[in-house]
């Protein structure tokens, strides 16, 4: 994660369900306003938290209702980092791509919106057999 | 997330309050939908939004396009801030008609 040392400021473990996530909104929310991000960073960061929780329980987990999502944030120097943890099927990173925004159409827009305001995001290579982790960084000083 | 319809002159005002997200966006898709199928034009008031994700952009986009398809006026009124970038992210505020006010709205021809 870098030479600077990680501090960890939140930790939650929720099902994988929709009705989750306005909880969890919350609690971003106030961890991230609470360490340096202005009230629109802290709205985009909200967002792409949602959005990437959005696609593990539409797609990484759909039709397994009893799956998890850890999300752990940590502060390294000036950066947040959020981690997104699923058990579901292993997905394929190259598949999951924003689409072209030109075509309007309903759906498809969570990856272009994570990957608008986060200033990195992506999937990291895990030794398990099942699972995925999702990384975000945002810079918020 | 709440919604209420009511008949304002030619119009059917749809007002969506509270978040507009994965659990809620398929109630505002059902009433959005709904309305456009009556045939009269809608105007949809977001004023009381609190926050609105990829899913609920989702349902204002399926029922803007149900809209077209009936020959029907469609438009946004009073979009918060937050809302409203959500929908420049998606590059959809210049696809939608988006009107300040409900007046405004109510005014415009279509």
């Amino acid at each position: 994660m870098g030479s600077a040392r990680a501090a960890r400021l939140l930790e939650l473990r929720f099902p994988a369900r929709a009705d989750q996530l306005c909880d969890v909104r919350d609690a971003v929310r106030e961890c991230v306003t609470a360490n340096g991000a202005g009230a629109e960073c802290a709205g985009d960061i909200v967002m792409a938290v949602d959005e990437a929780c959005q696609n593990i329980i539409r797609h990484g987990y759909a039709g397994e209702p009893e799956g998890g999502i850890e999300l752990e944030i940590d502060r390294r120097g000036d950066d947040l980092v959020f981690s997104l943890r699923d058990f579901a099927p292993k997905i394929d990173p190259a598949c999951v791509k924003p689409r072209e925004l030109d075509d309007v159409r309903p759906g498809g827009l969570g990856t272009h919106f994570i990957r608008a305001v986060m200033d990195e995001a992506e999937f990291v290579e895990t030794a398990t057999e099942r699972g995925n982790l999702f990384r975000m960084v945002k810079r918020v000083r | 997330m709440r919604h209420a319809v009511r008949e304002d002159r030619d119009a059917l005002v749809v007002t969506l309050e509270g978040d507009v997200d994965l659990e809620n966006s398929p109630q505002a898709r059902e009433v959005l939908l709904e309305s456009v199928g009556r045939g009269r034009k809608v105007l949809v008031d977001l004023a009381g939004v609190t926050y609105i994700d990829s899913s609920g952009v989702a349902s204002l986009v399926e029922a803007l396009q149900a809209a077209r398809k009936r020959g029907a006026g469609f438009a946004l009124v009073c979009v918060g801030s937050a809302a409203l970038r959500v929908l420049k992210l998606a590059r959809l505020d210049k696809v939608f008609t988006i009107h300040e006010t409900l007046a405004d709205g109510l005014d415009a021809r279509t």
